[in-house]
Parts: C-alpha cells; structure tokens; sequence
C-alpha cells in the first residue's frame, strides 16, 4: 500500500528523520510512538506530502510521490489525514465540511454527497449536528467530524497526526472508540499517538522513532512487553 | 455671522445631483479595486517570483506617490500619449481603482496570511486544488478578518474621492465649489455637500456593520 524507502528530512541543517524504510500493507494499523521531537509527526506529514522530504522515496499503491504534481493531488485524495488539531473548515457547517471535497474533487453530485456524509456522521454518532458550525462542537465532536471528512473521500488509507492529544480527557475515548471501530473495518491506517492502550490493543505494529532514526518496527506484544532496545525500555518506562 | 442657508435653497437638487456622480464612480473603483487588489494579494502570497515582484513593484508605486498625482498623471498624459482623450469619469475610475488596489492587496494578503495555516494543510490533504483552495476556504475566512480595515479604505475612498473635483468632475465637491463662485458664498455650499459626505460614509459604516455580523454566524 505504502512504501517509504532511504527517507531523509532536513530542516535546514537539523535532521528530522535518518534514512527510514518501511512499509505499511493493506489494512494494517500502524502506531507510530517516539518521545516528542522524535519526528513522528514529520514522518506522517511526508507520506502524504505535507512535508516534502529531502531525499528517499514514498511509494503509494506503487506510485512515486515524488512524481509531477498533478499526480500528488491525485495521491492525496485516496489518504485521508486528521489533525491534532481538527482544523474544520469554520465557515462551514458540519454537513458542508463533509460535502465540500467530494463534490468539489471528485465531481460527486450534491445529493449522492449529502447522503453518504449523513452515513458518515451517523457512523460517529453526530447525525444530530449536521446543520451546526465547528465552534458550536466541543474537541471530541470537532475530531469525530474530523474524521467523517477525511472518510468522505472513501480513502484507501488514513493518517492520524496525535488525534487526541488537544483533547480534554473525558472526551478521548469518544475518538478512541470511532478509531478503533474504522479499524475493525479493515481501514488502512498510521497514527501518530500518546495512547499506549490504542497503540497496544489496536494496532498490529508499532514503529518506534527517536531523534528521527526508526529505532524498532514490530507486533505490539513484543515492543511493549520485551522491547529489543535501551531507548524504547527508557520510554516505556517513562510513559507506562 | 454672516450666513444665510436660504441663498443655497434653489441649488439643492444641482447639488444632490452629485452624490450620484460621486456615488457612480465610487463604486466602480472599489470593485476594480476589490478585483486587481485580490489579484495582486495572490500574487504576493504566490510562489512565482516575476508576479511577486510586480505586485511589490506595484504597490510600493501607488502607495509612494499621491493619488492628486496619479489622477492628473492619467487624466492629462493619456491623451497627451495615446491621443485618446480621455473622460474625468474614466480617469477617475482608473486613478482611485489603480491606487486602492494597492492598498486593498496589502489589506488581503495580511488577513489571508493570518489565516490558520492547518486549513491550508487540512484543503491540501483532501486533494483540494489550489484556485478551489483560495477561493472556498482560504479567502472568505480572510475576508471576515479584514473586514473592517476594508470597510475603513472604502471608507477612505469615498471620502478622498473629492479631489476628482480638480479635473473638473462635477462631483459633490466641485458642484459646491461651482454653487460657490455663483453665489459669492463659499460656506454655505461647502457644509452642505460636508454634511452629504458625512452621511454617505455613515451609510457604509452601517452597511460594514450588517455584513459583519451576517459573517460572524459561524463563530
């Protein structure tokens, strides 16, 4: 599904992330977990090319992102990303920021949108807040839309950049539970996360990063009951 | 004191006949200036380095000289250059259009930067293309940030569109000045069409303020 091979990311002379390769199959749950400043949240950003890496490749579905631009746009419609934080369209009600790019990208006729958005909505529990704009929602609502529009455009693979990390606490498991559920779907998915306990009972691999170098790549049972390496013990330590 | 209102009784209608000469213009150099100063915005915020020039270029033109300057330049040297002679309508149209233009690009390409820079990212992951991008999500979010400093240059415009009056457009201000010198009173006149001034850019106020609130529903 997706391919990263020899990725290199510089930030002027600061090095993010040190010659990553990996690879995530079809319907795989990837957790991807480090300390902060490790270049989790890059390394997401480069598979869909917020981030345009400084050397190496990704290969989507056996394309080069790398590639013209008009491909990229074409790339990025079939990976859904959501955000720590939500970035909703705020002019825009609830059912508007669900409709807006698959009418505007995929030429999808108004109603067909409408109607699979209300399916969307209903599938995160907020059919009732179809008509609301963004501000009248609370964090875990905006996030649950959040991740209705990124659905919206029926993507093959879906990114997750800390989704509830802006999140107050009573309202992490109302994400948690709508992830876990995509997941059970067979969705496609990498998630930069802080939750051990998705990370642990979700995900089938979890790729360990520190200071930019992927430091460990394995099933979750392994990495956290017997993690191979001093660094991820150190943090485990830390975070468990 | 010497004031008599009565005396500017029978040149009311000639001078109310100049809010719509005034008005006419008006509106057509905010919208040329509403248009060329979008273009110019994103021609700054732009990646292309030739449109970046020119946008700076341009603006740092009109801002850097007066407008009495650029209203004269126009009215007098185009005919002078092209042999087209050219009406004080459409000089002025142009003169006010091109210079707020410059000031509106300024005012635009501030409110679009201040804009979240995640709704670029969020547009951009969903595959949205960049005009799409700009013109549904980017610029009406920036245009509920600007609104009031582009209330305040439209604002501006009516007011300084009074010195249309020295190439002879018989604008407000020049219909007060000609009632003027017909009636040896100078004061009189001169109030009037002030008081005139002063209501059409309350009704613009009032106006920005309706709109305001009408873009506020989201928040």
């Amino acid at each position: 599904m997706i391919k990263v091979e020899k990725l290199y990311k510089k930030f002027g002379s600061n090095e993010v992330l040190k010659d990553i390769s990996t690879e995530i199959k079809k319907g795989e749950v990837v957790s991807i977990i480090g300390p902060s400043g490790s270049g989790k949240s890059t390394f997401l950003r480069c598979l869909n090319l917020l981030e345009t890496p400084t050397s190496g490749s990704v290969i989507v579905n056996g394309q080069d992102l790398s590639g013209p631009k008009k491909d990229i746009q074409k790339i990025r419609q079939q990976i859904g990303m959501v955000f720590q934080h939500f970035h909703l369209f705020p002019h825009l009600t609830v059912l508007e920021n669900l409709t807006y790019a698959p009418m505007k990208v995929k030429g999808e006729k108004k109603a067909l949108a409408e109607e699979k958005a209300r399916t969307l909505l209903k599938r995160v529990g907020l059919s009732d807040k179809e008509k609301a704009y963004p501000s009248s929602l609370s964090g875990g609502q905006k996030q649950r839309v959040a991740i209705a529009r990124a659905l919206a455009m029926e993507p093959e693979l879906m990114l997750f950049d800390e989704p509830t990390s802006a999140l107050d606490p009573e309202m992490v498991k109302e994400v948690l539970e709508v992830m876990k559920d995509l997941a059970k779907s067979g969705m496609t998915m990498a998630v930069v996360t802080h939750e051990m306990g998705f990370a642990r009972e979700v995900a089938d691999r979890v790729i360990f990063l520190d200071h930019g170098v992927l430091v460990e790549d394995g099933q979750p049972i392994e990495f956290f009951n017997s993690p191979k390496t001093e660094r991820a013990r150190d943090f485990l330590e830390k975070v468990l | 004191m010497n004031l008599d209102f009565s005396q500017i009784v029978p040149y009311i209608p000639f001078m109310l006949e100049g809010i719509w000469v005034t008005l006419k213009f008006v509106f057509f150099a905010i919208i040329l200036g509403a248009i060329l100063g979008t273009i110019l915005a994103l021609f700054k915020i732009g990646s292309i380095k030739p449109l970046r020039w020119f946008a700076d270029a341009y603006t740092s033109i009109f801002r850097g000289t007066p407008l009495i300057l650029q209203l004269m330049i126009i009215y007098y040297s185009i005919p002078q250059l092209t042999g087209y002679d050219i009406s004080p309508f459409l000089s002025a149209i142009l003169a006010f259009g091109l210079n707020s233009s410059a000031y509106i690009s300024e005012i635009i390409r501030a409110g679009i930067q201040a804009v979240d820079k995640g709704q670029m990212e969020a547009a951009q992951a969903l595959g949205i293309p960049y005009r799409a991008m700009m013109k549904d999500i980017i610029l009406p979010q920036a245009l509920k940030n600007i609104l009031p400093a582009l209330m305040n240059e439209f604002i501006t415009l009516t007011k300084e569109s009074a010195i249309v009056s020295t190439i002879g457009y018989l604008d407000l201000m020049r219909r007060a000045q000609v009632v003027g010198s017909d009636l040896f009173r100078n004061f009189e006149p001169l109030l009037f069409v002030g008081l005139i001034y002063w209501c059409l850019v309350m009704g613009l106020t009032v106006l920005g303020r309706l709109f305001e609130r009408r873009l506020k529903l989201s928040d």
